[in-house]
């Protein structure tokens, strides 16, 4: 189901009640995640209740950062925060922010800024503000650009991630683990005279499939395996390690973050396209999540990376090519998960007393278990609390 | 043997010469300097610097399939075959009779990647606990960098090497240690690049497009493949192999001058002419090393010492032909119905393994796979495995292919070996196969 059909399921005027065994492909106020200014909203009200409530994962360091939740750039929603906005951009006017329409997908209307008049129009005061429509279809987020990507073959990428949630409360997620890095076909440069050339700073591939240089054979897509190896390789197993456990980390803590407000209607589950950015530190930052992740297949190894998606996705969702009954217990046998592996299950999680994640080692498959402690001699402990 | 090499290369040169010639391209010219200026400030990214001529128009000089041609034709002037119906009649194309090592001495060769040793690659999977081999494995590694004992590397690496410490243990079993003349070096061979431009440049280019561009796994690294290949190509070092090759590189002549000797030079510059998949050497090392002359080095190095047996011809056990030799009689052998099905049906097995052996299965195996074989070539200096491997994979395959009526059928069995994990079908070929 699309989107849209999704808003019409379940608006309260059309009165569509799904029966037992219908079982659909989104929650019904997943827009509480993948809308650019929600995700920040709630991340940062999660944020805030989790500092009040003193646990440590909310602990600061000295310049006030957060320790362990700081992963989404300083992001303002426009027009409503364009003073907020303007007091951060005045503390370091060299910087670079990048401008994206809230509601659009695919690159689309997405801008770079270094200077406060390109927009002038977003101003609350602004003489132009009453021609805007204060309709959500207009409005924008703000966030600061992150400058330094971690950089191969000098070329910026972006990682594309696909997880999958079948359950809210408890929280039951899965990582598909053929995820892959999305690479511009330019070299990668800051000078402000490139700033406008979306070839090199937009991923997406819908922008960087009209470039010259797009190859339609591997589509600029290089899988997170490769990354991985190459990473290992030219910088450690310490550090690497520590990047995958931290991306691992980002994509639970921002489920997290929306599980209290999410409709966790029983008859849903939702694949969801994580987009994520490694700087040059080695630090990974939550770009944005998307609903609809694209399906279709701009290469001959994509089609069958999707097609082995959906057909894992819909084996989790609905177990054994049955009828679905929407009352099951969301636990499917682990011989089903195919390319998923579980991200995390917070069920088992407290069933254990201590918050583990289980996973396998990452890039390898999940076989058939023995019994627990031959998982723990083969899970990685995260170092999370 | 060097008669044979020495027809090659008259071959290989001709084909470049008529190339210039064809396309009124000089050999080699002095870049104006402007367009010096311009190649400098697109050093570090060729790849979408279209360069000046036409690609379209060049032909990789040889394919593989080519050479294969002339090694097929190789024959012995002083060896009598005797009974050519004889039981021990070679099935095979290649008809030269070298010595090459069968599986009891094999297994005692490669006895470290016997089944009760650890190795990575198998022991380092899923089910296994760690505690069991590999933790231990890693430990000795470090010990034996910390140590920077290069024998011992090389002892160590036989059991595979853990991805973090690779690219330290290849280089110290290549000897390579980046000192500032390395890097001088390295920096004088970009000047020349900058300064003149040849026509193997243009081959260079066009091999990258077809092959590396094109990869899944390495065309993020495309533009370090122009920066190695070109620097290369000018390095007159690599002349110096030539001593142990049974190869010797092309002479060109100043114009005017042919046949003068004072007036030859070693056309390119290091001897070596580039053939159609040549940039499938360096691709995989683009995954260790990230800092273009360090890069350099190690490729060169692994060029001088194994690679450039690949395309010569010669006798020497780690040479191609007796690769071939090595396939086939492993093949014959020990899987003879399988050699006499796809012989009948006209599925010569080295013509499909060939491509795999000349690349060392560059482009072929997934990265991370290949680099556990190149591990093993360096543990055991020798080539040989490739011809194992070669063997194991259609040992693995056996069965679909036992099914196939025609050529085309058999390579389409074998052409994607991008799920396969090399170090599981070695052991099983050499140490746990019945013979």
């Amino acid at each position: 189901m699309s989107v849209q059909t999704i808003r019409n399921v379940f608006s309260v005027e059309t009165g569509y009640r799904l029966s037992d065994d219908q079982i659909v492909n989104h929650f019904p106020n997943h827009y509480e995640l993948t809308r650019k200014d929600l995700m920040v909203k709630n991340i940062k009200r999660y944020r805030k209740e989790l500092e009040k409530e003193g646990s440590p994962l909310a602990e600061k360091d000295e310049s006030g950062k957060y320790l362990y939740l700081d992963f989404v750039p300083i992001t303002y929603m426009l027009p409503a925060d364009y003073n907020l906005f303007v007091e951060e951009f005045r503390k370091s006017p060299s910087s670079t922010w990048i401008m994206k329409p809230c509601g659009k997908a695919q690159g689309k209307g997405i801008f770079l800024i270094n200077k406060l008049s390109q927009i002038k129009k977003w101003s609350r005061d602004s003489k132009t503000s009453s021609f805007m429509t204060q309709s959500t279809k207009e409005a924008y987020v703000i966030s600061l650009y992150i400058n330094n990507p971690l950089l191969i073959g000098g070329r910026k990428f972006d990682l594309r991630l696909y997880v999958l949630v079948s359950t809210y409360r408890p929280l039951r997620c899965y990582m598909y683990k053929l995820g892959f890095c999305r690479f511009c076909t330019v070299k990668y440069t800051p000078s402000t005279s490139e700033l406008d050339n979306m070839f090199v700073h937009l991923t997406n591939v819908a922008i960087q499939k009209h470039g010259e240089d797009y190859n339609h054979i591997h589509g600029g897509k290089w899988a997170v395996n490769n990354l991985r190896l190459y990473l290992e390789s030219t910088r450690g197993r310490e550090v690497t390690g520590k990047l995958f456990d931290e991306i691992h980390w980002v994509i639970v803590q921002s489920l997290k973050a929306v599980a209290p407000v999410m409709n966790n209607d029983k008859h849903c589950f939702e694949c969801y396209g994580y987009d994520i950015i490694i700087d040059d530190k080695l630090k990974p930052w939550l770009i944005e999540v998307n609903a609809s992740p694209s399906l279709t297949s701009s290469t001959a190894n994509d089609r069958i990376l999707k097609y082995n998606l959906i057909n894992d996705t819909l084996n989790i969702a609905v177990p054994n090519g049955e009828i679905p009954d929407c009352k099951w217990n969301k636990s499917p046998p682990k011989e089903v998960l195919g390319n998923y592996e579980i991200l995390y299950d917070e069920e088992l999680a407290q069933g254990d007393g201590a918050d583990r994640e289980l996973r396998s080692r990452p890039g390898q498959s999940l076989g058939p278990r023995g019994g627990r402690s031959r998982d723990s001699g083969r899970t990685v402990l995260t170092t999370w609390k | 043997m060097r008669k044979a090499q020495g027809s090659w290369e008259k071959r290989i040169l001709k084909s470049l010469n008529s190339m210039c010639t064809e396309l009124s391209i000089p050999l080699a010219r002095k870049r104006p300097v402007g367009e010096q200026k311009e190649l400098l400030n697109k050093w570090n990214e060729m790849g979408t610097d279209e360069p000046v001529l036409d690609l379209s128009l060049f032909r990789p000089v040889y394919a593989p399939k080519d050479f294969l041609e002339v090694l097929i034709n190789l024959r012995n002037p002083n060896y009598e075959n005797g009974d050519s119906h004889s039981f021990r009649t070679h099935l095979g194309l290649i008809q030269v009779p070298l010595k090459v090592k069968d599986i009891p001495e094999l297994k005692e060769f490669f006895v470290e990647l016997g089944l009760t040793a650890g190795q990575l690659g198998v022991d380092d999977s899923t089910q296994v606990p760690p505690e069991l081999f590999e933790n231990e494995h890693v430990r000795i590694g470090q010990k034996v960098l910390s140590e920077q004992d290069s024998a011992a590397a090389q002892q160590y690496i036989r059991q595979g090497s853990p991805t973090a410490l690779r690219a330290e243990l290849w280089a110290l079993i290549l000897n390579i240690s980046s000192q500032p003349e390395d890097i001088l070096y390295y920096e004088q061979l970009k000047t020349n690049v900058i300064q003149h431009d040849l026509l193997v440049d243009s081959l260079i280019y066009k091999d990258v497009k077809l092959t590396a561009s094109n990869d899944d796994y390495y065309f993020v690294f495309e533009d370090y493949l122009y920066q190695v290949l070109l620097c290369f190509s000018r390095d007159t070092s690599v002349l110096g192999h030539f001593a142990y090759s049974s190869a010797s590189p092309p002479k060109s002549y100043i114009r005017g001058k042919l046949g003068l000797e004072e007036y030859a030079v070693f056309y390119p510059p290091n001897g070596v002419i580039p053939f159609h998949g040549f940039s499938m050497y360096v691709a995989p090392l683009c995954f260790l090393y990230h800092e273009p002359s360090k890069l350099y080095q190690i490729f060169r190095e692994m060029y001088v010492r194994f690679f450039f047996r690949l395309h010569s011809i010669s006798s020497h056990p780690s040479g191609i032909v007796s690769l071939c030799l090595l396939f086939e009689t492993l093949l014959q052998t020990y899987l003879p119905q399988l050699f006499y099905h796809l012989r009948e049906i006209g599925a010569q097995p080295l013509r499909i393994s060939f491509k795999w052996m000349v690349r060392a299965f560059s482009g072929y195996l997934a990265t991370d796979q290949l680099l556990l074989l190149w591990d093993r070539i360096l543990g055991y200096n020798s080539l040989e495995i490739l011809a194992v491997l070669a063997a194991a994979v259609f040992a693995f395959r056996a069965v679909n292919l036992m099914e196939v009526t025609s050529l085309a059928a058999a390579e389409a069995v074998l052409a994607d070996l991008s799920t396969l994990k090399v170090m599981p079908l070695l052991q099983i070929f050499l140490f746990a196969t019945v013979t």
